[in-house]
């Protein structure tokens, strides 16, 4: 086992995938610049900065992939994926089907997002929903350093356009990764903690503060399970149901905004595949629908804290408690 | 350098370009008559498609846009395919999932056909890419118009294969007309050319409606990529002279304007230049029109795709 950086698990993650296939590329802005044992490594013509331009960066990207390359991008931050939502929606993700089938689009759009560096709205938007509601893309946001590099080197390999979120806050935090080949397939949730009382399910470093909530529970004898989606699309919903069905109480957590955010499609899919198991309404613990703030104190109010996961999800017990009483007294 | 080209050349070319009209006009009639669903056409444009076209290597790749009947055709694509594409038949180029406005067949090297006005552009870099990182040492055309170099794609795309020397022989077909604005009410000058020319490329601008011409200039620009494996430049100018999609009544077209470029149509101009009598012409016109006949009724009768193809060929 050696730990890493996430940052230097996603480098360890690219480097690997270059030397096993010569099709993988990366590009970006600073791409060269800031991935110096990259560049050294692998030179100019795989290594390389663009122009500040992110449309042409994605387009580029995808006119590459359908013609055999293996690109990977980086866009920077999430809110300036917005220059680039035609090549990443309209071509990447459509042109597959619109085309019959004729091309496909291996490549992996990188971008930072989440509260924690105080940079504002315009460099933090938790937009993965976005793209998530868009077919022909695939949406990852890993939470531990090993899954970024597993799921980095799943993400090239796919043979789809894959969105790949990085929390900013988390980027040079060290975890522990696996020695020598390690890879965690798209679509397959993470059970961070067992549990059998309340089901908490998040992603991103919202799953670290949901870990935080469960022990907060635990130690009222209350036992959270802790889900960590990592992929978004394919999403893992065997794994949700399963974890509901066990528990009857769900908290879904994102840092994203709560409506039509990923939250939602999953107290969806509860309520149609596990209605009858749920002992309580679904719960969402989000931010609320604001741009994301700069300050640090209305970021920490913004993104979703233990405290106020532990507060709902123990909320969860009170009309099971009410009706005990009930009965007590009658 | 101006060694004429063969006279049996230039009526392959004619042939082309009436195929191409034919083809442009039947799908229109048909939508008059409620048979096909609206189509973007290139009626006085297609010189440009079949004078460029006739230039690049059989290697070489093309990415067109929204009105790509003609960019197809010129490639050698076979129209009741095309048209099966725009009735929504699964014998279409891209298994009727396409409809007429984002047609690729990439048996014939046309790829990644987007109608969002632009994307050819941004997409071509990545193509052109490719062709750099793998060596194929082949030529990407990318077809686009004036309306298109309005938008940013086209100055990204042009900085971007400029400063990496990509393959890329843009060719720009200054129609004049911007879906329903003239070129000249959104731009201070009259050649998208000179916007290239700033961007660190040779730029040309041909009279778009004299095939040979076109030809010549695609040749010329083809050499450059060759040898300096850098991008070059083309702009055909020439004229949109039907509307910007069927029905359209151009009610906002200016008369003399649109009578003074009809006067300077690709197909007649070249006609006189063969010199070619009434009966060669006839020949050649009633064997397009057979063809173009016989295409339709294929896609006609051709089987609409399975209702289970909604949902294939979404993800790899």
């Amino acid at each position: 086992m050696q730990c890493l950086t996430i940052n230097d698990a996603i480098g360890q993650a690219i480097a690997e995938e270059m030397r096993r296939d010569s099709n993988v590329m990366m590009f970006g802005e600073g791409v060269a610049t800031k991935r110096v044992d990259l560049l050294n490594e692998f030179g100019g013509r795989r290594i390389r900065n663009t122009p500040l331009a992110e449309g042409i960066i994605a387009g580029a990207a995808v006119g590459a992939s359908a013609m055999g390359m293996r690109p990977v991008i980086d866009l920077l931050f999430a809110p300036f994926m917005t220059l680039a939502m035609d090549e990443l929606v309209n071509s990447a993700g459509k042109l597959r089907y619109m085309s019959g089938g004729q091309f496909k689009f291996p490549l992996v759009a990188m971008a930072m997002t989440g509260t924690g560096w105080t940079v504002g709205a315009q460099h933090n938007h938790n937009l993965e929903a976005w793209f998530v509601h868009s077919p022909g893309l695939k949406v990852v946001m890993p939470s531990t350093a090993a899954d970024f590099k597993g799921l980095m080197k799943s993400a090239i390999r796919d043979d789809n356009p894959v969105l790949f979120f990085v929390e900013m806050a988390m980027t040079f935090d060290s975890g522990e990764v696996p020695d020598g080949e390690h890879l965690v397939p798209l679509g397959k949730a993470a059970v961070r903690r067992a549990g059998s009382d309340v089901t908490l399910i998040s992603y991103g470093k919202s799953v670290r503060a949901c870990e935080a909530a469960a022990s907060q529970l635990a130690e009222k004898g209350v036992f959270a399970e802790v889900i960590d989606l990592r992929s978004l699309k394919p999403l893992d919903e065997a794994a949700i149901l399963a974890s509901a069905k066990k528990t009857g109480r769900v908290v879904v957590v994102h840092e994203a905004n709560r409506m039509c955010g990923v939250g939602a499609e999953i107290a969806a899919i509860l309520a149609e595949k596990a209605f009858v198991a749920l002992k309580a309404p679904v719960l969402r613990i989000t931010s609320p629908d604001v741009p994301a703030p700069s300050s640090y104190p209305l970021e920490l109010a913004f993104a979703p804290q233990a405290d106020a996961i532990a507060t709902a999800a123990a909320s969860l017990f009170e009309s099971d408690q009410k009706a005990v009483r009930e009965i007590q007294s009658s | 350098m101006t060694e004429a080209v063969e006279p049996g050349a230039l009526r392959g070319m004619l042939e082309n370009m009436l195929t191409i009209r034919a083809y442009e006009e039947k799908a229109a009639a048909m939508q008059a008559v409620g048979q096909a669903a609206g189509t973007c056409t290139s009626v006085g444009q297609e010189a440009a498609a079949v004078g460029v076209v006739a230039a690049l290597g059989a290697e070489d790749l093309i990415l067109t846009n929204h009105r790509s009947a003609g960019h197809l055709l010129a490639r050698g694509a076979d129209p009741a395919r095309i048209y099966a594409e725009v009735l929504g038949k699964a014998t279409g180029y891209c298994k009727g999932k396409s409809g007429s406005l984002h047609v690729s067949a990439k048996e014939l090297g046309v790829v990644l056909t987007s109608t969002i006005v632009g994307a050819e552009l941004s997409l071509a870099a990545g193509v052109g890419l490719a062709s750099s990182m793998q060596g194929r040492n082949n030529v990407v055309a990318c077809f686009f118009g004036d309306g298109a170099a309005s938008e940013g794609s086209f100055h990204e795309s042009l900085n971007l294969a400029a400063v990496w020397k990509l393959p890329i022989l843009y060719v720009c077909e200054n129609n004049q007309w911007q879906a329903f604005v003239h070129r000249r009410e959104t731009m201070p000058m009259d050649h998208i050319s000179d916007w290239a020319a700033s961007h660190g490329m040779p730029a040309a601008s041909v009279d778009g409606n004299d095939v040979e011409a076109v030809y010549r200039a695609a040749q010329a620009g083809i050499a450059h990529i060759k040898t300096t494996g850098q991008p070059y430049f083309l702009e055909t100018w020439t004229y949109r002279t039907r509307g910007h999609y069927e029905p359209d009544d151009q009610g906002y077209v200016d008369p003399d304007e649109l009578a003074a470029w009809r006067a300077q149509d690709p197909i007649d101009r070249l006609q006189r230049k063969l010199d070619l009598d009434a009966v060669e012409i006839q020949v050649i016109q009633k064997r397009v029109a057979q063809r173009i006949e016989k295409a339709w009724n294929e896609a006609i009768a051709a089987p609409y795709p399975a209702l289970a193809d909604l949902t294939s060929d979404v993800y790899a």
